[in-house]
């Protein structure tokens, strides 16, 4: 146990920037929380541990490997854990809503004895402000506790909750789980290790602390007024998007889920920017994708080889009573922050991740055939790569188009815009165009005609003697230079023999009125 | 002569002209050469239009007379058509008021004899046809267009090998008022797109066969050339998404859907009603995807048609005939190929009564008994055409000669079973007939007796008949002065008479096939020698003609410029000589089983117009002689030769030679020299038909 806390521990700092020790340096008022709390990790629920858990959701929750033939070897010890779990059930959770909601109201009471609590400390902290280390310990000790038994249940809660400290804010988005029902237990390490916060002395950190749980307070509230604050049986699961579906920035943009209908969670920079989301236990190395991870622990052991092992974590189980889930953008001011005015939330983690990337981030990724066109993100960069250079219909006003209607719909509605050829291009289709070898033909030809000289005399013209244009129409060899100019050729007469035969000759009527001038 | 007189009280000037002798059609230079100066240009271009109507050859002669003259030439002159590129430049300096650009006798015209010709001079020319000429590419059209501002005719037909960037040259030419790009293949939207958006003024445009071009150039080009009149579509990839942008052009007319597979029944309801009133002319002959149905629906949109082409296309039923009558004015209807249900060409009938011109020609199912109905209602009908249709009989034609006597055009080539007493009739009612085809028929000299009442023939066809002889010629000849074409193929009954009949009666004669009339002999071609204007003789297969028959024809008929003397054995060098000497306007020339040899063939070339030859089976004919011929004949375009040959002649000879835009064909036929009697052949052929 304690070998799989500490690789538990690994995961963690490989995560988290703040990653620390804190399970040595803890205070023994959390080492009480130990026990419980490493009974809980161990706590494999099937169907409910995993399903639908965004993949990098944070090494806390799904990046933790367990086995399920480990889950027999600590089913004992859930039996034995505290009332607390067993109130928890997440079964009684999937099998009854109402009961749900009971345990909202449990949760409620929970925040609200506590926030009578906070209120009693509240006071005695700006008292205590000057001295206060234990104290303060105290106080977070407490709220640790609220969140361990309270917070995953209702993770909206826990943004507001925990927006202002990015440490505790990401402790509270890794409990904060939609899916965390039960599932605290994997993420009481994170909840001892930011107990550490208060130990740096800042009680500023702490006020704002204390103000977020007041407001918490009161958004739970709200929360628990909604008709269906949990999503509700009957409502339709939300799905959750797989790693590989490419999401846009603008998930959330098409649905109109009205506020409140579903839960916001907040994800924090550094984990959006996180470039593995899955840590291997055991040596700490980090995935991409769990598969990858499950991949890489068949090398630790024929354990991990079992076929049970290697599956994929079933998701359905636990997405029947899943409340629908948004997100929302940390950048403040954004208008996917949940604080905006007209919020508009995000459906997915990789849509977090995208949004975050494309609007807050600096555009790493240039082009390399461009080297104009920058992105955030890498994929938008390949796909751009596949177009870049090519398929580019250019106006003559250079306005570029990807797509040849979209250019002809502008040529259409400029007066005097015409579709432009690309410059490679009109050089290729020019010498494309001439026939091939047409050059060396045409010189041949030339010069052949005036090597052979036919009996009338015209041929013995040099072509030096072409600029003499008097002695080139001199009475000698004008004649044949012209044969019957005028239109002797009449329809139906050699034209027939010609393979090109469409338009008659003598069809166009311009310039053939003789005589006036 | 009265034109000018007209003009004469405006002019002070013209006063002179009394003094002067006044110049006859025959120009006599010394004479007028003084005075001429004086003349103002208009009445001297009158003067010199008449001169080259009457004979091409007269305005060179002129123009050699003087300097004056020569000037006067110059200035004249508005059509210039040279015969090699090389000579552009020296043609366009020589003609500066030349408006029109004729290069359809250079096979091959290379960019840089287009950009020295139009950067010389010439900013006057408005019409450039390269429509047979290849070898150019966009940095040719660009010289043209940049030099030729007034450019309003632009035939790039054939031009295979051009594309989006030629065609974007061609827009430079911003006031270009016809434009054909027929044949562009590797065409495309883009180069479509460039033309349309400049050239706004276009009036007329054909993109025949332009297979890159889609449905979004053809919306660009109809949303951007409002002016369209003529549009030529065929064989494009147009389909039901451009085609209603295409028939609401304002002004369009005339509109050319040939071979359109894009255009189905679905495009064809797709249009408003009376979406498109200016439309005239609808051509839609072999859209393949095409139904009775379809050709119904749109007949509502286009209420003022004229004319209407669906040969090919689909079956004809009764209820698409019906909604003929949605378009009353119809006057053409060519249905040619067509299959005809039951009741359909009846209802022609009463459908399409103001039709001038009607064509059935090679259709199925096209019965006595419906088409009498049908002609019996058309009395207005100018033109029929029932070639082919070989299930009608006399009471067919009784019909259409009795109901349709205004007819001026009448082809009922290889309608077998109408019999010579019928055919009478058509001479005996359609009295206005000028063009007649009964081609392969049951025609005798009573019949030919008949048609001499038709006094304004001009064209007649009478290959194949058996029957007719030199009676029957001979009251043709004698009645029917404007005859101008005569078809004699195979009509193995005559003899020389009935031909001297025609040459003396017919003196506006300008082509005449007696291919395989056994009998003819050089009194035949010594009488024709006095039609002055033939331009066309075919005598394969005469094999009684000689040199001295073929010389009379070459002195006499100065015009000459397809000739055909296939299988004369009797011709030798000495036709050659006369021909190379007289004969400079002969473009084509057929001389196989001749017994001409090198000497003659190379007397051929200095024709030096000579486009066309065929020359196999020649007994007197070396490889030397004959790579010798072609080398010098700089004009040739196609060469038939055995294919023997192709080995023996040197090969960057050949290879020379076609450089210059010639192309050869290599013949392997058996050498056959005996020619079968007219009735042999003609059982020969109807067995391969049965069969």
């Amino acid at each position: 146990m304690e070998g799989r806390m500490t690789s538990l521990e690994a995961a963690m700092k490989a995560s988290s920037s703040m990653a620390s020790n804190m399970a040595r340096n803890a205070d023994p008022d959390q080492q009480t929380l130990r026990p419980n709390s490493v009974e809980q990790f161990y706590f494999p629920r099937p169907g409910q541990s995993l399903p639908g858990i965004p993949p990098f959701f944070g090494p806390p929750s799904s990046s933790l490997y367990l086995p399920n033939d480990n889950e027999a070897k600590f089913g004992n010890q859930f039996e034995s854990n505290p009332s607390q779990n067993t109130d928890w059930d997440p079964q009684a959770i999937v099998s009854n809503l109402t009961f749900l909601e009971q345990k909202i109201k449990q949760v409620k009471d929970i925040v609200q004895s506590m926030n009578n609590r906070e209120n009693q400390v509240a006071g005695g902290s700006s008292e205590l402000a000057a001295k206060q280390h234990l104290i303060t310990a105290d106080l977070t000790s407490i709220i640790i506790q609220l969140i361990s038994t309270a917070g995953s249940l209702l993770p909206s809660m826990k943004n507001p909750l925990l927006s202002s400290n990015p440490a505790v804010r990401q402790l509270g988005n890794t409990l904060g789980s939609p899916m965390g029902f039960g599932m605290n237990a994997n993420q009481r390490p994170s909840v001892d290790s930011k107990t550490d916060i208060p130990d740096t002395g800042k009680t500023s950190d702490y006020d704002e602390l204390m103000n977020s749980l007041n407001t918490a307070q009161d958004e739970r509230d709200e929360l628990i007024k909604c008709p269906n604050p949990c999503g509700g049986e009957g409502s339709e699961p939300t799905p959750m998007e797989d790693h590989d579906v490419k999401e846009s920035d603008d998930g959330g943009e098409g649905e109109n889920l009205p506020p409140g209908s579903y839960v916001v969670l907040q994800l924090e920079k550094e984990e959006i920017l996180a470039p593995h989301t899955h840590f291997c236990l055991i040596c700490g190395k980090g995935f991409k994708r769990d598969a990858n991870l499950r991949m890489h622990m068949r090398g630790h052991g024929d354990e991990y080889k079992t076929s049970a092992a290697l599956a994929k974590p079933t998701k359905d189980s636990g997405a029947d009573h899943a409340p629908v889930t948004r997100y929302s953008c940390p950048f403040v001011g954004c208008k996917r922050n949940k604080e905006h005015k007209k919020f508009q939330p995000l459906k997915t983690i990789l849509c977090v991740k995208n949004h975050y990337k494309r609007s807050h981030c600096d555009k790493s990724y240039t082009c390399s055939r461009c080297n104009t066109k920058k992105f955030s993100v890498i994929a938008d960069l390949k796909t751009h790569e596949k177009h870049c250079g090519r398929d580019k219909w250019l106006c003559s006003c250079g306005t570029t188009f990807s797509r040849k209607d979209k250019l002809f719909g502008h040529v259409a509605l400029f007066q005097g815009h015409t579709p432009a050829l690309p410059m490679e291009d009109v050089k290729v289709s020019e010498a494309s165009e001439q026939p091939q070898d047409s050059e060396p033909l045409n010189e041949m030809a030339r010069s052949m005609v005036y090597s052979f000289p036919s009996s009338d005399g015209i041929s013995n013209l040099d072509m030096k003697m072409a600029d003499d244009v008097r002695g080139y129409f001199s009475p000698l060899n004008f004649d044949p230079c012209f044969g019957a100019l005028d239109d002797f050729t009449r329809p139906g007469f050699d034209i027939s023999e010609n393979p090109f035969s469409f338009l008659p000759s003598g069809s166009c009527s311009y310039g053939q009125q003789n005589g006036d001038s | 002569m009265a034109a000018a007189a007209a003009q004469q009280h405006r002019h002070p000037k013209r006063r002179r002209l009394f003094l002067s002798p006044s110049p006859s059609p025959s120009p006599t230079p010394t004479l007028v050469a003084p005075p001429l100066v004086t003349l103002a240009d208009e009445l001297l271009f009158l003067v010199l239009d008449r001169v080259a109507q009457a004979d091409p050859r007269a305005l060179k002669s002129f123009a050699l007379a003087s300097r004056a003259c020569h000037a006067a030439e110059s200035r004249h002159r508005r059509v210039v058509r040279p015969l090699r590129p090389d000579l552009l430049p020296a043609a366009l300096a020589r003609y500066p008021c030349a408006t029109r650009l004729d290069l359809s006798l250079c096979a091959r015209v290379p960019d840089a004899a287009l950009a020295s010709a139009v950067s010389s001079s010439c900013s006057a020319l408005r019409a450039v046809d390269l429509s047979r000429s290849r070898g150019f590419g966009a940095a040719g059209v660009t010289a043209l267009a940049a030099s030729c501002p007034g450019l309003a005719d632009l035939d790039l037909s054939n031009g295979v090998d051009l594309g989006d960037a030629a065609a974007a040259e061609v827009g430079r030419a911003r006031g270009l008022r016809r434009l054909s790009l027929a044949r562009w293949k590797p065409l495309t939207d883009m180069g479509l797109g460039c033309v349309a958006v400049v050239c706004t003024e276009l009036r007329e445009l054909s993109l025949k066969w332009c297979l890159g071009v889609s449905d979004l150039g053809i919306q660009l080009l109809a949303l951007k050339c409002r002016k369209l009149t003529s549009l030529d579509l065929s064989y494009t990839m147009i389909t039901k998404d451009s085609f209603p942008a295409i028939m609401k052009l304002p002004n369009l007319q005339e509109l050319t859907l040939v071979g359109c597979i894009g255009i189905d029944d679905d495009a064809l309801d797709s249009l408003d009603k009376e979406c498109s009133k200016s439309l005239q002319v609808l051509d839609m002959s072999q859209c393949q995807n095409i139904t009775d149905v379809g050709v119904s629906s749109i007949l509502k949109s286009v209420p003022n048609l004229l004319e209407l082409d669906l040969s090919y296309c689909c079956p004809v039923t009764p209820s698409m005939v019906r909604s003929f009558q949605k378009i009353p004015k119809l006057q053409t209807l060519k249905l040619e190929g067509c299959k005809f249900m039951a009741y359909a060409l009846k209802a022609i009938g009463t459908s399409c009564v103001s039709l001038r011109e009607l064509s059935l020609s090679k259709c199925s199912g096209v019965m006595d008994t419906e088409l009498s109905l049908a002609v019996s209602r058309l009395k207005n009908l100018l033109k029929l055409d029932i070639t082919c249709c070989r299930n009608i009989t006399d009471v067919s034609l009784a019909a259409i000669t009795s109901s349709c006597t205004s007819l001026i055009s009448l082809r009922m080539e290889s309608c077998s079973r109408v019999s010579s007493g019928a055919l009478q009739l058509i001479g005996k009612h359609c009295s206005h007939l000028e063009e007649l085809d009964l081609t392969d028929s049951d025609l005798d000299d009573e019949g030919l007796k008949a048609l001499a009442r038709c006094s304004k023939l001009s064209s007649l066809k009478i290959g194949i008949c058996l029957k007719i002889g030199d009676e029957g010629l001979t009251h043709i000849g004698r009645s029917c002065p404007k005859l101008r074409d005569i078809d004699l193929y195979r009509c193995g009954g005559l003899s020389d008479d009935g031909i001297i009949q025609i040459a003396q009666g017919c003196p506006m004669l300008e082509c005449i096939n007696l291919s395989y009339c056994t009998e003819i002999t050089d009194r035949s071609l010594i009488s024709l020698s006095k039609c002055a204007k033939l331009n066309t003789l075919e005598i394969r297969g005469c094999p009684m003609i000689t040199s001295t028959g073929l010389s009379e024809i070459a002195m006499g008929c100065r015009l000459l410029s397809k000739l055909d003397i296939k299988k004369c054995f009797e011709i030798n060098d000495v036709g050659m000589l006369y021909l190379s000497q007289f004969s400079h306007s002969l473009r084509q020339i057929n001389l196989s089983y001749c017994s001409v040899t090198d000497i003659g063939l190379l007397s051929l070339s200095s024709i030096s117009g000579l486009q066309n030859m065929t020359i196999v089976h020649l007994a007197g004919i070396t490889p030397n002689g004959l790579t010798a011929t072609l080398m010098v004949c700089g004009c040739l375009t196609k060469v038939k030769v055995h294919e023997a040959f192709k080995s023996m002649m040197p090969a960057h000879m050949i290879k020379n030679v076609e450089a210059r835009g010639c192309v050869f064909q290599w013949i392997d036929k058996p050498f056959k020299v005996e020619v079968e009697p007219c009735d042999v052949w003609k059982q020969q052929s109807q067995d391969v038909l049965v069969r």
